[in-house]
Formats: structure tokens, C-alpha cells, sequence
């Protein structure tokens, strides 16, 4: 795809005059997308520990049957608040982090179209991380209405739901803010000759990622202040009496909610389109209906919220046009998956850490893309909707897809932001551990959600007792795991052997002209893609 | 014996087994359905045609799994570079591509078709022989049975001493309730369900019915079950505290044993009518109050009056319970609104209130003396 | 940077993000106290709404002298435009948003709640409504009063608005400040009016569903229209200091789309809150 060469590598050079602050200054003040990406992925592996931490005490809770560690609200205060902020805190802005290293490299800009912006996106995250945060320290302790959010349950608790709330609002601020940037970024500072088609997968991605942001974070401001009104302004938006419907809240919601699971999964499908070729030695099959495909997907996530709402009760018609739309996405989805099989068709092909991270995200994140269509059948979906089926469903496609694929573009391009290899034998054992412990965590709660188990319980029948320990010693497993990630990512931070501009013999973006780590400016005069 | 197809307590843990049915994943699903691998035992029509829709589907999807990922197994290993293998230069191919794009598109119209007529037919609640309004409360079920003047509460009764581990757990742990649904076998049960305060979800498994219940609105479901056994479900939207403790229990029982049963509730209620007016002695109420509490208030105020600092007041030493009687009798009877207190008035019966309220007030280290009989509650409802 | 005319430009660190989030924080933290009777949750609000005000300045001082410095070479031109689209992009999805919640109580949730007739005996769906529980009738505001008199005033600011852009396309300085102190006040008269018809109405936000999406909707709306008088009222300002060209205005273009937008939301508003 992108034949380019960098016509200027020594006019980077000659930039001393605007010194970049040192010290904290440096991070708190910054311009840079480097910088910025910097700060975003921290923060995202920050937020990553979190509430995976959260999800270790759940899943000890889990253990066995009968309350062990905590009372039922603390335990709906941990799936709430491990849900909202792995979305929130650890997947989203972590893709953003990408974005903002990667994007303006991949297309030859100078930095971010609004570098101030950029920076106010990320600062909000840590405001709203604080707010979110401390909600388990007020009267009352944190949110346990589940990161969904539904009332009239939500209507019943204290303090700590009006600060979440406003913390929502920020982070869509951000998020608001971030996407729009990135939109301009991508429609406005490719390097001469990088015309739309000849971007990158990745960047083709986050454009329609950053889209779907634009239009549904607003819709999600929406129901939340709705929210805001009900709880302390006498509105009734979601109360019967007053002529409204709890329901109506689902709807708007979920208008928001379903396209957010595709703003998680898109860039991932950009990552694992950038690290296939690379290590298949071969271009990417079927880079047009890739694209194609990213922008159906995009378009179909509009008309298929209901399928989270297939238990309330819609009319027969309601029901059936979201199951025919929902199973549509298989389409675009299944292009993709086959293009990946395709492109390795005949390669030559190497597997380092990203590469076996990504080949992990197919294979898995297929299984977890037909999880969903079993729920997107209503019938079926009738039995499974809120069990530990959708449990497995949504951490198939959200560990073993996005934070897998995450992953993967960490390795990747780790060598890039340093300028070191990282440790490949340690990373192909944080590889092998996470799959394994994952498939063990997860898998068994397609079993436990069959049976009958509902999602958001402490505590539970005894037919679950074997498969819920099974899930919580695979938990543990996955959870310290990712301490080895923690300490490869520190160590190829802190030295390691030099990178080279081009470790990876089949990479081709032109973020690989550049020096390992690339210089603090790069492509301040833009490069020619012919 | 009803077959409720979950393992029960008692059987030993197989970790083999358990770890069998991980790795090869699902094809024993299928094949072990004992094993709780797979949906319970279908008891209605309904159920079974959604069992049989879901292994449709899932074998559906093991063949594409299969044709998609032998292909990527087999480049794995043939196409390495460490082999060997120089890679090709092909990049695209529109005849696989339309191809890769069709067959979905009917394969999907093969799943979508037996889907659409079962959605059909679940929505059908016509025809029914029997109608039963069911309301979520947190955390009880209330069943009423239309135009018979049947109604009542269905409590979880797995004690509490069990959920905490202080009592080994019995068989039913968590899926036992006071008084279960009874249902005739054979008959079209139409559901109507509706919630007084947050969401809640009726579910039985067996049966294929989970349907929300929305405060305010109202929302219908059927089934119809030939097999006489207890049926065990339950709620299944988050509602709060007390959701994991909200179990669902259907008797289905033959019409003949269904038409005694109505009777028998016909002359309960007739017994309480005949006691209203009654006055009752301190030990009486606090006995039943003891119950009552156990059953409607130790999910916030916890057994020992204490309640949950900063969420849920303790009883133990308030001053509403040592106060005034009124006061202590409003706040039951009428919740407080944007509170979990709900209103006790709609679901509890004079003799009920009159019973906890006095237990409130007289127990832990409340010691106000105060006896507050059922007509005491009659006088102060709106 | 005056080596690179034509590069893009890079600004140099700025301390205005952060406090920014510092301002939003301590907003949104006032906010959560004031909703929770803590009494000191209207001076941290306060405290807030300073800091976020001192930021906007700064900012925005910043922006503007950048642009006056001539830093700003076409492409980020073409930059602001795009990101000032994609964001009322953005606020079209909000105010659809609220749209969307007033179909859907008209169209389904009052139809449900007639249908469940054991509940809400002999309710009806019909609208304006303040729902089968709050049994106060509602009298709407009549539309071909007030909010008539305001569409002819939000039209009419449009016009003189675009009136003022052709004066600063053919370099009419008088023009273009005449137009833009017109449509300012056309502007703070329909905030007026709005404020009056508020105090006029019959009903409150909490009359059920019809007063809740009624003031939901209008008052985000209004704050939109103080936003964009604000905004207006610095580019009056920015225009008698001569800050615009006819080669060079984007400030001025950028607040005129956004008074248009703010304008078809009101002439929405009209039909769908007002008339039907
Ligand atoms: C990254 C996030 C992500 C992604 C990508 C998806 C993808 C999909 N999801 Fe998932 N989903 C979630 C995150 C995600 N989901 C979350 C978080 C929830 C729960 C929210 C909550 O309640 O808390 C949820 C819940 C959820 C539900 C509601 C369940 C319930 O609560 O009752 C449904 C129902 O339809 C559903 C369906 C689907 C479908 C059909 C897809 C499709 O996009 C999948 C498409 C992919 C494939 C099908 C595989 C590859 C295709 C082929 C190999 C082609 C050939 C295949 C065929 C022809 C069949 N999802
Ligand atoms: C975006 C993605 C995301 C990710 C990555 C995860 C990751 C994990 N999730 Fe999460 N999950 C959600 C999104 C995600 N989840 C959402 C949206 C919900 C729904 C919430 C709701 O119902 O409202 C949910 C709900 C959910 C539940 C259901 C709760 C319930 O319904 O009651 C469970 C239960 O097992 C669970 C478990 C886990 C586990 C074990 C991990 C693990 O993969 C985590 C592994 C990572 C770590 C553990 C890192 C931290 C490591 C340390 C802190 C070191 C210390 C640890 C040890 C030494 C062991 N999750
Ligand atoms: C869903 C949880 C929940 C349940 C169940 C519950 N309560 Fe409460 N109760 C509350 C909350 C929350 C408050 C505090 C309301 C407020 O903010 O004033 C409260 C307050 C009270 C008070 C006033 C105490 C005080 O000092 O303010 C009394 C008395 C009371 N409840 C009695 C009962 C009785 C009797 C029952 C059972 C029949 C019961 N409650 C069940 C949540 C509950
Ligand atoms: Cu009732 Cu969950
Ligand atoms: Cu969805």
C-alpha cells in the first residue's frame, strides 16, 4: 500500500530553537502527541490495573458460594465501577493513546491539528479518574446500579452518583474533544500524496472510530443529564407517574452504548490490520472492502441498540428489525476476519509478540463475535440476556479483542517509542499466560450463563460452585500476568538492546522513516508518499 | 421429580471433568448436557424450541469456526518463515471476496428464519387460561391471581445464617422461596408483570420466559408446562441489594391439586378478614415481626438493626423507631421517596406492619414498650 | 518560528489545559455538593466558574494573539473550520438527543402507559400531559404568541448576521459592526422574552413529562443562545478593534455557523415543542 519515502529526515534536525520544558512541567503543559500518547497510554495502564484489580476482588467474592469478603452493595459498587472504568479509564483512552502517537507519524504531520486541545483531552481524564475514583471514599460509597446506569435504580443512592454522573460528563468532554481532533488531524494534515485511500488501516480506523465519538458521546451527555434532572431537579423523564418510561432511558442509552463497544473494537481492528501484514511479510488482502467494511459496521452500530433491550418488551416488529440488523454486522465483521485469514494465505510468516497477540485476537475474537450472534437471536437472547453468557460474550470481544490487540500495538510499536526491543522472551510468556488464563477465566461463563447463572450477583446457586472457582483461579492467573506486561513495558522503557529505525522487516508505514524514539518533531516539513 | 439439570450439592467435584469440558470447549456442551454446560432441561414448548434454536446455531457456528480457521492453521504452520516459505505479492481477489460476502449473507438468512417464527410465537399471550399479574418489589415477588382474589408475597427463605456461611448450604441455596407460584400443568399461563419500584426481570428458565417487569408499565409473557415438579428461576435485572437473593418458584401441579390449592387460599384469606380488629399480645407480634423483619428489612437494616453506614440507616437507636408511634408507622407505610425505603404500606398486610413495627421498637436495644396493634396501622393509612 | 511560514503551527506549551481541568474539577466537585445540600458547594462552584473563566481568557488571549501574529498559515485555517463543524456536529447529536426522548414520550412511553389501564385507571395519552400520577392539568404556552414573536426575532437576528458578513467581505467596517450589535441585541431581547415566558408559564420542569422535556429543551437551547451572544459580543469587541479582514475572519465565520445551527434548533423547537 504505502510505497513512501521521507524526502527530509535531516530537516528534523534543526529544531532546537523551541525547547520542550523539562521536568513535570513538560507533561502538564505539553503540545506534543508523542507526549501526550505518552501520557494517555500511562494513564489507561494506570486505570487498566485498576479496575482489573477491582475485577480480582469480584472474582474472589466469586470464589465460592455464600458472602465471603463483601456485602452485596460493596460487591455492586466493584462490577459497576470495574465496568465503567475498564471502558472508560483503561480500553478508550488507551486507543486515543495510539491515535496520538501513531496517527500524525502514519500520515507525516507535524503533531495533532490542535496540540493545545489535545491536551485539555487527556487532563480531563485524570479530573474525572479522581472524581470517579473517590465516589468509593463518600457516604454511601460508590455507584452499584451497574455501568449501565439504568433507573429507576439509579435514582436510590447518594452523592456518589451525581459526582459520577459529572464525571461522565467529563470524560465525554474529552472524549468530545479528542475525536475531533483526530477527525482534522486525518482530513487535514496528510503529507502531500497520502491521499485517503493510501492511508493506513489504522488511520482509516480511528477515522470512523472517531465519527462514531463525535456522535454518540453527546447522545450519552444526554441521557446522563436526563439522569442528573430526574435525581435532583424533580424532571420525570423516567418515571411512570409522571408520564415517563424508565425505559426510554434504555433506549438512549444503549444509542450510545452499542456504537461505544464498536469506538472499542474499531481501532483494535486497525492495530492487528497493521501488525498482520507486517509479520505475514505479505500486504493486506482486500484493503478496499476493509475500508468498506470498517464503514458499514460503523453505520449498521446505529440501528441495533435494541439488542440489549430484547427483554423488555417491544413490540414484535422492535424485536425483529434489531435482530436482522444486528446479525448484518456479521457481514461486514466476517470481510475482516477473512481478509486476515487471507492475508496470511501464503506469507511468510514470523511470530513475535504482537504477531501472537494478534493472531490470538482473531481466533478469539471470533468466538466472541459469535457469542453475539447467539444473543442477537431473540429467542436465545431471552434466556441469556443478563446471565454470565453476556459476561463471556463482552470480555471475549473486550479482552480478547480490544485489550489484546492492545497489547499487540504495544509490543509493536513499543520499539518505536523507545527505542529499545523489548524483552521478546518475557513478552511471549506474558503471551502465552494471558491467552491461557483467559480462555480459562472466561470460557467457563458461557457454561455458567447457559445454566442459568444471572451477571451482577455476589452470590450464588450451588450447580455454579465448580465453574465459578475454575473462573476465579484463571482470574488470578490473568491478573498477575499482566504484572510481567507491567515490568516488559518498564524495562524496554528504562534500556534494552537499540531498536533501529525499522526493526520489523515487513513494515511499511511511514512511522518506520523515523528515528527510534522518532525525534521530538518529527516531519515539521511534511515527507512525499508517491 | 422435576429435573432441574444443575449439579447438585453432594455430587463430588470432578476437576477433570470441569476441565474436559474447558478444552474441548463446545462440543461437550452438547453432549454433556448433565453437566450444566448447556441451557436446563426445556419444560415448556417454548423452551425446547429454544434449545433447539441454540444448538442449531452453535453447530453453525463450529462449522464456520472450522472452515475459517483450518485454513489459518494450516498457514501457520506450511507458510512460516522459519520453513522457509517466501511470501506471495496477492492482495486482493473479487471473486472470493463476493463470495466471502454472500454465503454470510444466507447462511444468516438460514439462523434468522426458525428465529423469527419463535419470536412470533413467544409474543402470542392470546388465548389464555389463566392470568397472573406478577409485580417485582425489592426483593420479593408478588403473584395475583386475576379475578380470584389470590394474592400474595414470594420470599426468599434461604436463611441468612446460610448466605453467610454460618449453616452448611442447603439443596435449593438461594432458589427456595416462601410460597412458590403454583401453576396448573397443561394450561396456557398468561404472565401479566409490572414492578413498584426499580427493574426487575421474571425468569424461569425451564420455561423460556424472562421478561422485565417496569414500574409503571405493563408488560405480558406465557408458558405452558405439561410436566407436574417445582420450577426454579430467578430474577434476572439488577435491582439493587438484595438481586441476587430474589429467587422465582413455580409449582406446577395437576388442575385437580390446583383447583384444592385455590380453595385452600380462599379460606386463608377469608381467616385473616375474620381476625381484623383482633388485638394482639407483645409476644405474638414480636414473634411474627421477627419474621416479617427477616423477610423484608434485614437486606438494609441487617440483622442486627445496624444497618450499612452511609447507605442504610440503623434501626438500633433511631430516633424515628424510639420516637413518636406515628412517625415510626408513616415512614413504614409510606417509604421515603428517592430512598430504597420503599413503601411497606402496598405490600404488607395491617397485622405484618403492626408486627415488625413493634418489633422495631422493642428489640436489639430498643426499649420503648410500645405496642402497636394492626388497627393503629388502619388509622394512619392514606 | 518565523523560519517555516507555510509549516503548520506547533504551539509551544501551554499551562491553559491544565487549568482547565482544574476549572472543570472543581465545578463538577461543587456541583456533586451543591446537589447534596453541603453548604460549601456553591463557594467551590464559584471557585470553579472563576478558574474556568480565568482559562478562557487566557486561552483564548493566546489564540487570538497567535492568529494576530499571523501564525496561523491556511491550512490550520482549514483546521478550525473542520473542527468548529464537527463540533455542532456534535451539538446536533445533543439536541437530538432530547428530541428523541420528546418522540419517544409522545409516541410510545404515554401510549404504554394508557395501555396499562389496571395501573392508571382511565389515563389517556394525550398531549401535553403531566403524566398518570401528577394529576395537574397542564395549558401549554400558546405558540403563536411569545415563541412566534421569538422565531420572527431569532430569524431576523440570522439575517442581520449574514448582513454583517457581506460588510466584512467587501471590507464595510460600519456594516459589519452595525450588523453584529443588531443581532446582539436581537439575541439578548429573545433571552428576555424567554425569561419572561418562563415566568408567564403555568407549569414547572417538575409537571411531568410535558414540563420536563418542555424546559429540557428550551432552556439548553437558551443557554446555547447566551452562549452564542457571548461570542458574538467578543467578536463586536474584536471587531472594533479591527481584528478581522475580509481575507481573514475565521472567529467571525466560526460564531455565525454556530448562531445558524442555534437558530434551526429553535425553528425545531417551534414546530415540535411549540405547535404540534
Ligand atoms: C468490543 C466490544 C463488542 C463487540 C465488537 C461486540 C460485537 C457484537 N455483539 Fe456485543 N456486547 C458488548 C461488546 C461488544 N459486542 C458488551 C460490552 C455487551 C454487554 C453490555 C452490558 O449489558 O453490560 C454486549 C452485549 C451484546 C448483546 C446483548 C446481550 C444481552 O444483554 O442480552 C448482543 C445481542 O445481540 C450482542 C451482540 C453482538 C453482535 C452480534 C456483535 C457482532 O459485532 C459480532 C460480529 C462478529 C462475528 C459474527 C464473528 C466473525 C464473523 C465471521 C467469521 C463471519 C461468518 C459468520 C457468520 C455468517 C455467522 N452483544
Ligand atoms: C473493557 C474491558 C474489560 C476488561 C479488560 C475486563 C477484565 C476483566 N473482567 Fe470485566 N467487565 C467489563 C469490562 C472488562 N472487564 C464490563 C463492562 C463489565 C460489566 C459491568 C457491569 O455489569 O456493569 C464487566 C464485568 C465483569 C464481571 C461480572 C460481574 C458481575 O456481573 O457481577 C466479572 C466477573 O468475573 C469480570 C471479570 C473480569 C476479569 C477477571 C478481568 C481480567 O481480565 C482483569 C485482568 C487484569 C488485571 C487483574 C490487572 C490487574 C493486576 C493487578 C492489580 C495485580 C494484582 C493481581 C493479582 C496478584 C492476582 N468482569
Ligand atoms: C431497600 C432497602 C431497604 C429496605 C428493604 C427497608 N428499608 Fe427502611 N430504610 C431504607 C433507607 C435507605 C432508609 C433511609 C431513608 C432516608 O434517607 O431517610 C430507611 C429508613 C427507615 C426507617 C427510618 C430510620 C431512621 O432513623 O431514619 C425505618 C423505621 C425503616 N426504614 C423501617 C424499615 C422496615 C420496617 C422495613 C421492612 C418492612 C424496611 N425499613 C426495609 C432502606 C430500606
Ligand atoms: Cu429483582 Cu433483580
Ligand atoms: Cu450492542
Amino acid at each position: 500500500m504505502n510505497t513512501s519515502t521521507v524526502s527530509n529526515a535531516a530537516a528534523v534536525h534543526d529544531h532546537a530553537h523551541d525547547h520542550a520544558p523539562t521536568g513535570v512541567m513538560r507533561w502538564l503543559t505539553s503540545t506534543n502527541h508523542k507526549d501526550i500518547g505518552t501520557l494517555y497510554l500511562w494513564f489507561s495502564l494506570f486505570m487498566f490495573f485498576f479496575a482489573g484489580a477491582l475485577a480480582m476482588l469480584i472474582r474472589a467474592e466469586l470464589f465460592q458460594p455464600g458472602l465471603q469478603l463483601f456485602q452485596p452493595t460493596v460487591f455492586n459498587q466493584l462490577t459497576t465501577m470495574h465496568g465503567l472504568i475498564m471502558i472508560f479509564g483503561a480500553i478508550m483512552p488507551s486507543l486515543v493513546g495510539f491515535a496520538n502517537w501513531q496517527v500524525p507519524l502514519m500520515i507525516g504531520a507535524p503533531d495533532m491539528a490542535f496540540p493545545r486541545l489535545n491536551n485539555w483531552s487527556f487532563w480531563l481524564l485524570p479530573a474525572a479518574g479522581v472524581l470517579l475514583i473517590s465516589t468509593f471514599f463518600v457516604p454511601g460509597g460508590a455507584i452499584a446500579g451497574g455501568w449501565t446506569m439504568y433507573p429507576p435504580l439509579f435514582m436510590q443512592g447518594g452523592i456518589a452518583y451525581d459526582m459520577s454522573i459529572l464525571a461522565v460528563h467529563i470524560l465525554g468532554v474529552s472524549s468530545i474533544m479528542g475525536a475531533i481532533n483526530i477527525i482534522v488531524t486525518i482530513l487535514n494534515m496528510r503529507a502531500p500524496g497520502m491521499t485517503l485511500m493510501k492511508m493506513p488501516m489504522f488511520v482509516w480506523t480511528w477515522l470512523i472510530t472517531a465519527f462514531l465519538l463525535v456522535a454518540v458521546m453527546p447522545v450519552l451527555a444526554c441521557a446522563i443529564t436526563m439522569l442528573l434532572t430526574d435525581r435532583n431537579f424533580g424532571t420525570h423523564f423516567f418515571d411512570a407517574s409522571g408520564g415517563g418510561d424508565p425505559v426510554m432511558f434504555q433506549h438512549v442509552f444503549w444509542f450510545f452504548g452499542h456504537p461505544e463497544v464498536y469506538i472499542m473494537i474499531l481501532p483494535a481492528f486497525g492495530i492487528v490490520s497493521t501488525i498482520i501484514p507486517t509479520f505475514a511479510r505479505k500486504p493486506l488482502f482486500g484493503y478496499v472492502s476493509m475500508v468498506y467494511a470498517v464503514a458499514s459496521i460503523a453505520f449498521l452500530s446505529f440501528i441495533v441498540w435494541a439488542h440489549h433491550m430484547f427483554t423488555t418488551g417491544m413490540p414484535l416488529g422492535g424485536q425483529l428489525f434489531f435482530m436482522y440488523t444486528t446479525m448484518l454486522i456479521a457481514i461486514p465483521t466476517g470481510i475482516k476476519v477473512f481478509n486476515w485469514v487471507a492475508t496470511l494465505w501464503r506469507g511468510s510468516i514470523s511470530f513475535e509478540t504482537p504477531m501472537l497477540f494478534s493472531l490470538a485476537f482473531v481466533f478469539l475474537f471470533t468466538i466472541g463475535g459469535f457469542s453475539g450472534l447467539v444473543l442477537a437471536l431473540v429467542p436465545v437472547d431471552i434466556q441469556l440476556q443478563d446471565t454470565y453468557y453476556v459476561v463471556a460474550h463482552f470480555h471475549y470481544v473486550l479482552f480478547s479483542g480490544s485489550a489484546m490487540a492492545i497489547m499487540g500495538g504495544v509490543y509493536y510499536w513499543l520499539p518505536k517509542w523507545t527505542g529499545h526491543m523489548y524483552d521478546e522472551k518475557l513478552g511471549k510468556v506474558h503471551f502465552w499466560l494471558t491467552a491461557i488464563a483467559f480462555n480459562i477465566t472466561f470460557f467457563p461463563m458461557h457454561f455458567l450463563g447457559l445454566a442459568g447463572m444471572p451477571r451482577r450477583i455476589p452470590d450464588y446457586a450451588l450447580q455454579f460452585a465448580e465453574f465459578n472457582m475454575i473462573a476465579s483461579l484463571g482470574g488470578f492467573l490473568l491478573g498477575a500476568s499482566q504484572l510481567l506486561f507491567l515490568y516488559v513495558v518498564i524495562k524496554c522503557v528504562r534500556g534494552g538492546i537499540a531498536a533501529g529505525n525499522q526493526p520489523w522487516d515487513g513494515a511499511d508505514t511511514l512511522e518506520w522513516t523515523q528515528t527510534s524514539p522518532p525525534p521530538y518533531h518529527s516531519f515539521v516539513t511534511p515527507p512525499l508518499v508517491k | 421429580m422435576p429435573k432441574y439439570t444443575g449439579r447438585r450439592l453432594g455430587q463430588p467435584f470432578s476437576a477433570i471433568r470441569s476441565l474436559c469440558a474447558i478444552f474441548f470447549g463446545l462440543i461437550p456442551a452438547l453432549a454433556w448436557a448433565d453437566f450444566a454446560v448447556n441451557l436446563p432441561q426445556p419444560a415448556s414448548g417454548l423452551a425446547q424450541d429454544i434449545f433447539d434454536l441454540h444448538s442449531l446455531i452453535l453447530w453453525i457456528c463450529l462449522a464456520i469456526l472450522i472452515v475459517v480457521f483450518v485454513p489459518m492453521l494450516i498457514a501457520l504452520i506450511r507458510h512460516r518463515k522459519s520453513v522457509g516459505h517466501q511470501a506471495a505479492k496477492f492482495h486482493d481477489n473479487l471473486g472470493v471476496e463476493i463470495a466471502w460476502t454472500i454465503v454470510p449473507v444466507l447462511i444468516l438468512i438460514g439462523m434468522a428464519w426458525p428465529a423469527t417464527r419463535l419470536v412470533a410465537s413467544m409474543k402470542d399471550t392470546s388465548k389464555s387460561d389463566l392470568t397472573i399479574k406478577v409485580t417485582g418489589h425489592q426483593w420479593k415477588w408478588e403473584y395475583e391471581y386475576l379475578g380470584e382474589d389470590i394474592r400474595f408475597m414470594s420470599n426468599s427463605s434461604t436463611p441468612k445464617v446460610q448466605i453467610d456461611g454460618e449453616q452448611s448450604k442447603g439443596e435449593h441455596y438461594l432458589l427456595e422461596v416462601d410460597r412458590p407460584l403454583v401453576v396448573p400443568a397443561g394450561q396456557k399461563v398468561r404472565l401479566v408483570l409490572t414492578a413498584s419500584d426499580v427493574i426487575h426481570a421474571w425468569w424461569v428458565p425451564a420455561f423460556g420466559v424472562k421478561q422485565d417487569a417496569i414500574p409503571g408499565f405493563i408488560r405480558d409473557a406465557w408458558f405452558k408446562v405439561d410436566q407436574v415438579g417445582t420450577y426454579r428461576g430467578q430474577c434476572a435485572e439488577l435491582c439493587g441489594v438484595g438481586h441476587g437473593f430474589m429467587p422465582v418458584v413455580v409449582d406446577v401441579v395437576s388442575p385437580e391439586q390446583f383447583a384444592t390449592w385455590k380453595q385452600e387460599q380462599k379460606t386463608l384469606v377469608a381467616a385473616a378478614a375474620a381476625n381484623v380488629g383482633k388485638t394482639y399480645e407483645m409476644a405474638e407480634l414480636k414473634a411474627l415481626g421477627e419474621k416479617v423483619y427477616a423477610a423484608n428489612c434485614v437486606a438494609c437494616h441487617q440483622p442486627t438493626g445496624m444497618g450499612v453506614p452511609g447507605a442504610f440507616p440503623a434501626l438500633n437507636g433511631s430516633a424515628i423507631v424510639s420516637g413518636e408511634k406515628a412517625g415510626h408507622i408513616d415512614i413504614v407505610l409510606n417509604g421515603k421517596a428517592a430512598t430504597a425505603m420503599a413503601a411497606f404500606g402496598k405490600q404488607l398486610s395491617d397485622l405484618d406492619l403492626a408486627a415488625v413495627i413493634t418489633y422495631e421498637r422493642n428489640s436489639w436495644n430498643n426499649t420503648t414498650g410500645d405496642l402497636v396493634q394492626p388497627a393503629d396501622i388502619a388509622a394512619r393509612r392514606r | 518560528m518565523q523560519a517555516h511560514n507555510n509549516a503548520y503551527y506547533v504551539p509551544p506549551p501551554s499551562i491553559w489545559p491544565i487549568v482547565g481541568s482544574v476549572a472543570l474539577l472543581t465545578l463538577a466537585v461543587g456541583f456533586a455538593l451543591v446537589l447534596n445540600k453541603v453548604a460549601v458547594g456553591s463557594l467551590v462552584m464559584a471557585l470553579g466558574a472563576g478558574i474556568l473563566l480565568i482559562m478562557l481568557f487566557g486561552w483564548f488571549g493566546a489564540v487570538i494573539k497567535e492568529s494576530l501574529a499571523g501564525k496561523y498559515a491556511r491550512q490550520v485555517d482549514t483546521s478550525f473550520r473542520w473542527g468548529m463543524v464537527w463540533f455542532i456536529f456534535s451539538e446536533v447529536m445533543f439536541f437530538a438527543g432530547f428530541f428523541g426522548a420528546l418522540f419517544y414520550a409522545r409516541n410510545l412511553a404515554l401510549p404504554g402507559l394508557a395501555d396499562a389501564q389496571s395501573l392508571w385507571p382511565g389515563f389517556s395519552a394525550a398531549w401535553p400531559t403531566t403524566g398518570p400520577g401528577l394529576k395537574t392539568v397542564i395549558t401549554p404556552v400558546n405558540a403563536w404568541g411569545i415563541p412566534a414573536l421569538n422565531t420572527l426575532i431569532l430569524l431576523s437576528s440570522g439575517a442581520t448576521l449574514t448582513w454583517a458578513h457581506w460588510g466584512l467581505q467587501k471590507d464595510r467596517q460600519r456594516q459589519l459592526k452595525l450588523g453584529l450589535a443588531l443581532t446582539i441585541a436581537l439575541g439578548i431581547l429573545f433571552i428576555g422574552l424567554q425569561i419572561h415566558e418562563y415566568g408567564e408559564a403555568a407549569f414547572t420542569i417538575r409537571d411531568g413529562i410535558y414540563g420536563a422535556t418542555f424546559y429540557m429543551l428550551t432552556g439548553f437551547h437558551g443557554f446555547h443562545v447566551m452562549m452564542g451572544s457571548v461570542m458574538l459580543i467578543v467578536i463586536l469587541l474584536r471587531s472594533l478593534a479591527g481584528h478581522f479582514t475580509p481575507g481573514r475572519h475565521f472567529a467571525f465565520e466560526a460564531v455565525a455557523w454556530y448562531w445558524h445551527f442555534v437558530d434551526v434548533i429553535w425553528l425545531l423547537l417551534f414546530i415540535f415543542v411549540y405547535c404540534l
